[in-house]
């Protein structure tokens, strides 16, 4: 019974690390398209940085850093030059894919020859560190949205900025910081995939966990709590796939691999957008005179 | 301005990876207009990525962020070899037009449902599209090993189609085929509705003004939806031509990644018909002249995307910084 919450939770965690991270930026007002391509980026940093060094640790630090870069990069063209945030997270994702495959095959070869690394290692029996600190993220990501005068303001810097604006706050500055924990913890969880989970890379690893994420926050309703929820399901349908084709139970193998996807879209069928959107989500703001 | 723009970030990713700028750009030209060989494959790579291109164009147009292309391409590949498994017997030219009607029909299904989840349920076209990208890829695997196996059940791929059945091919050496032509002239048929019909007005509207459009009672909704189905659609008869025209069969690697590659070509082409259809050749020599680069480096294919990304962010960069600067002051 532990060891399949352990395991849940282990699955579930690279989507609901990203998700977390997107709750916020999207409180502020920015949707990341982009989080596909930081979660790449630095899985495949922690994957060299884990290797060359031995650490894990070393890895996790520097998986961050890389993908709080791209967050700078994609926080730089949404949020200073006001440009349109799906563009610039469509360019982000495709630099990652390009960028990733080519240094993995100029490192590596493509001879897909099976890379292993020194994993992150099990604080006790069945914690990991990543699921740990998301669990822990999920309390202090919902006490300083909805608890604090900044999760105030920042929450309505992706409502209606002006009012941030006149209550003496600069929603940009609100925004850039919602950018960068949305990268932080992209980073978290591109690092848990490469250094938690598999402990080794391959080119496009992340296939589309980044955009589940995207959808798990529409289906979660903006809300810590229920993004958590969400990404569970999604962890566990992510689960299924090892325990039912175990099972031989006479479906198709790409049935279970397409399930997650499948799985999220339907969710969203059903519950739709709503009006828990934040009113201001993927439009610039300008500084008014 | 562009064109110096992305020649310069060629040179500059050159550069950043460790490939002499000189010998690569000469390999990469080699490849691509060196022969007739390399012009073949220049404009064979580029019509997946133009038809692609189009598709992005109406939806983006429209205020619809399709970033479906792959699943749409890929989809029109299976509706595409659903048909000509049931119909070979046909004489070729009805064949191939069942074939690349077949392929538009998928591609708009998948389309249309991602519409119909903005419009009706409020679902961005952006998550949505890329979740069935994914669906889609492992719907393909599943035809490839189950009912669209080849007759041998060996391999995970279709049938391969008789040379009879193929698009035409001019010179029998090199994979230059008629799709190209028909790409060429869906480029001209889309300028000429976006710029002169009603529906491409009304597209251009809602997408440009959607307060301008709801004002005038213009039904948004329902133009976004014709958008999205054509978007579809022409994703869907670049993976029928390609089907085609060039591999006569669909397996797991049926698509390059047009789909996905496709999106930066619109951007770049500045959602412009006459545009993409710069942009997709530009690309599409990159592609094949990067195959020449591949041979000596194994980092030539992804490279490209890279290109395309810095591309796009230096465009996107220059707009904004330009616009930015009015030239009258506001107050």
């Amino acid at each position: 019974m532990i060891d399949a919450v352990v395991n849940l939770l282990r699955f579930a965690a690279p989507v609901g690390l990203a998700a977390t991270g997107e709750t916020v930026g999207q409180k502020a007002g920015v949707i990341n398209i982009g989080l596909e391509g930081m979660m790449l980026v630095s899985s495949y940093a922690g994957v060299v940085a884990s290797q060359s060094s031995g650490s894990p640790w070393f890895g996790l630090l520097v998986a961050v850093m890389a993908s709080v870069v791209l967050a700078v990069v994609q926080g730089f063209f949404t949020i200073s030059l006001q440009a349109d945030q799906v563009v610039a997270g469509t360019a982000i994702n495709l630099f990652a894919l390009g960028l990733t495959g080519t240094l993995y095959r100029a490192r590596f070869g493509a001879s897909g020859q099976l890379l292993s690394v020194p994993k992150i290692p099990r604080l006790g029996p069945g914690f990991d560190a990543l699921p740990l600190f998301w669990i822990a993220s999920l309390v202090v990501v919902s006490w300083a949205l909805y608890r604090t005068k900044w999760g105030l303001a920042l929450r309505a810097s992706g409502e209606f900025p002006p009012a941030v604006e006149a209550a003496g706050y600069s929603p940009n500055a609100l925004r850039w910081q919602a950018v960068l924990i949305g990268g932080l913890f992209a980073g978290l969880a591109g690092a848990h995939l490469a250094l938690g989970i598999s402990g080794s890379f391959a080119e496009n690893m992340t296939v589309g966990r980044g955009f589940v994420a995207l959808a798990m926050v529409t289906f979660g309703r903006w809300k810590p709590v229920w993004v958590f929820a969400a990404s569970l399901l999604i962890g566990y349908a992510d689960s299924l796939q090892f325990e039912l084709q175990a099972l031989n139970i006479g479906l198709p193998p790409q049935f279970f691999i397409a399930l997650p996807y499948a799985l999220a879209l339907a969710v969203l069928v059903f519950v739709g957008k709503g009006t828990a959107v934040p009113a201001a989500l993927g439009q610039p703001y300008r500084r008014q005179r | 301005m562009t064109a110096v723009g992305l020649l310069a970030v060629l040179v500059i990713t050159l550069v950043v990876f460790g490939i002499d700028p000189q010998r690569g750009l000469s390999l990469i030209i080699e490849g691509a207009f060196g022969n007739r060989f390399g012009l073949a494959r220049t404009f064979v790579r580029a019509t997946p990525l133009l038809l692609c291109g189009l598709g992005m164009t109406l939806a983006w147009k429209s205020g619809m962020y399709n970033i479906g292309g792959e699943g749409q391409y890929v989809a029109g590949g299976i509706a595409g070899a659903v048909v000509a498994r049931s119909l070979s017997a046909l004489v070729p030219s009805v064949f191939q037009t069942a074939v690349l009607v077949g392929s538009m029909a998928g591609g708009m299904a998948l389309a249309l449902f991602a519409g119909w989840l903005q419009v009706k349920r409020g679902v961005q076209c952006v998550i949505s599209t890329i979740l069935l990208n994914f669906v889609v890829l492992q719907a393909l695997a599943w035809c490839v090993r189950g009912p669209l196996q080849e007759s041998k059940h060996e391999l995970p791929l279709s049938d391969k189609l008789p040379d009879t059945l193929m698009l035409a091919r001019f010179d029998h050496q090199t994979d230059f085929h008629a799709g190209v032509f028909v790409a060429l002239g869906v480029a001209l048929g889309t300028w000429v509705y976006l710029t002169f019909s009603r529906g491409g007005f009304l597209l251009k509207l809602v997408g440009e003004n959607p307060l301008v459009a709801r004002a005038n009672r213009i039904p948004a909704a329902r133009i976004q939806m014709t958008a999205m189905a054509l978007s579809g659609a022409l994703c869907g008869l670049g993976g029928g031509v390609d089907y085609l025209g060039i591999t006569g069969q669909i397996g797991d690697g049926f698509s390059q990644n047009w789909g996905f590659l496709a999106i930066p070509v619109a951007l770049l082409g500045g959602l412009n018909p006459f545009g993409v259809v710069g942009s997709s050749l530009y690309f599409g020599a990159l592609m094949a002249g990067g195959e020449g680069l591949a041979r000596f480096n194994t980092t030539g294919s992804t490279l490209v995307s890279v290109i395309q990304a810095v591309a796009v962010l230096g465009f996107v960069a220059f707009s904004q910084l330009r616009m930015r600067r009015p030239a009258v002051p506001h107050d």
